[in-house]
């Protein structure tokens, strides 16, 4: 039997409470504010004590999915085939319409490092400002 | 006899901790440790490095405890608690939450320090196994309260509630609130979808429910991110239910709960 907290910080918004996950025999089973905090100061929204919910979720998705044709089902990939076939769609849009054509969105689900990667990615490779994320809707 | 340093009290729980490890008698003791910006709670096990267990701040351990007796019906654990903590556990242990034979603990007297952030009129557990007793000091807050006329009581609440994000953390935080289904979730009497909640209903449901259980351990309050100083409202209460009913929660696990009208 094992139990342990494991330090995070909360991925519904940008304010960056901590948290601690807690680990029951390699499960999550719940979260816990971090007392010794200085941003939550030990305290936090629904959506905080509750972020630990989806982690092991059934209907979580674990596996890329691609849609083949346009009315088609999704169907499983593998990790290699999706990214090869978002490269190639990228290109060829790209080289047809031009990169304005696209627009990026990003998260504040993710690190400020992978928010800053995604935007260098998305004006520097592709070539376009379109870029927002989904914490200004 | 000056008082214990902090540095004093955490060998003395290190001693305790490795000798109820040491016993055999228990698969783990439940306790602070030391992660990232602070304490979390932390299941030891024997032979475990304990130089990073810590003290405080407190969290819902009746609660926690609760939840791994429950996933393995067939150990017995050990932990650290503190006087509202050991109360909260009999209280739990009344409504068939937990079973006490299958928990050994250590008794930690809280200091002044850690008394006067919690406003806690009885910062000890009945068996002190280490630090010192300090006695309890009354709710300067609950004192003011109680001379406010009814009027200026009710704007009083108003005012506080009218913060309320609805985030349920007062529930989620309590170790005495257990139920499968909570009222504060059931449409017909919160309503879904609308903030903030309507006042006073979702903020009396819970205040009613935690009569004769509460024993005022403060993770409520500290968990509310509005800062709604609840455990005034909630002691309030149970002052009036002592004096109706003579009944303190946690005191005794023979004490029959006010709304047990016979042992059946």
């Amino acid at each position: 039997m094992e139990y342990k907290n494991v330090l995070s910080t909360c991925v519904y918004c940008g304010t960056g409470c901590e948290l601690y996950f807690q680990v029951l025999d390699g499960k999550i089973v719940g979260t816990l504010p971090a007392k010794g905090q200085h941003i939550s100061k030990g305290q936090l929204c629904v959506k905080g004590w509750n972020v630990h919910s989806f982690v092991h979720h059934p209907d979580r998705l674990t596996t890329p999915l691609i849609r083949d044709r346009k009315d088609g089902d999704l169907r499983e990939a593998t990790w290699d085939e999706a990214l090869d076939r978002v490269a190639s769609e990228f290109t060829r849009i790209r080289e047809k319409h031009g990169p304005d054509a696209m627009g990026f969105l990003c998260s504040a689900k993710v690190s400020n490092e992978a928010n800053y990667l995604f935007q260098k990615f998305v004006r520097a490779v592709i070539g376009t400002h379109n870029v927002d994320h989904c914490a200004r809707l | 006899m000056g008082e214990q340093t902090t540095s004093q009290r955490l060998e003395q729980l290190r001693d305790a901790v490795r000798e109820l490890l040491d016993s055999g008698n228990v698969e783990g003791v439940l306790a602070l440790r030391i992660v990232g910006p602070g304490p979390a709670p932390h299941l030891f096990h024997a032979g475990d490095d304990l130089s990073d267990l810590a003290l405080w701040p407190k969290y819902q351990i009746p609660k926690l405890l609760d939840m791994l007796l429950a996933a393995n019906p067939d150990v017995r654990l050990g932990v650290v608690i503190r006087g509202c903590e050991e109360r909260g556990l009999i209280e739990l242990a009344k409504h068939n939450q937990v079973d006490m034979d299958r928990i050994e603990w250590i008794g930690l007297a809280c200091t002044a320090e850690e008394r006067d952030e919690c406003r806690c009129h009885w910062p000890y557990p009945s068996r002190i196994d280490m630090g010192e007793k300090v006695e309890g000091i009354a709710d300067a807050l609950v004192k003011e309260h109680a001379d406010l006329s009814l009027e200026e009581r009710m704007d009083f609440w108003r005012r506080q509630f009218s913060r309320c994000i609805k985030c349920y953390a007062c529930r989620t935080a309590c170790p005495q609130c257990f139920c499968e289904s909570c009222m504060l979730e059931d449409d017909k009497w919160v309503e879904t979808g609308v903030m903030t909640p309507a006042f006073p209903s979702y903020h009396l449901i819970r205040a009613y429910h935690t009569v004769g259980k509460c024993v005022g351990c403060m993770e409520c309050e500290k968990a509310c991110p509005a800062g709604i100083p609840l455990t005034v409202l909630y002691k309030l209460l149970h002052q009036d239910a002592e004096e109706l009913f003579g009944y303190v929660p946690g005191a005794s696990v023979e004490d029959l709960p006010p709304l047990v009208i016979e042992d059946l």
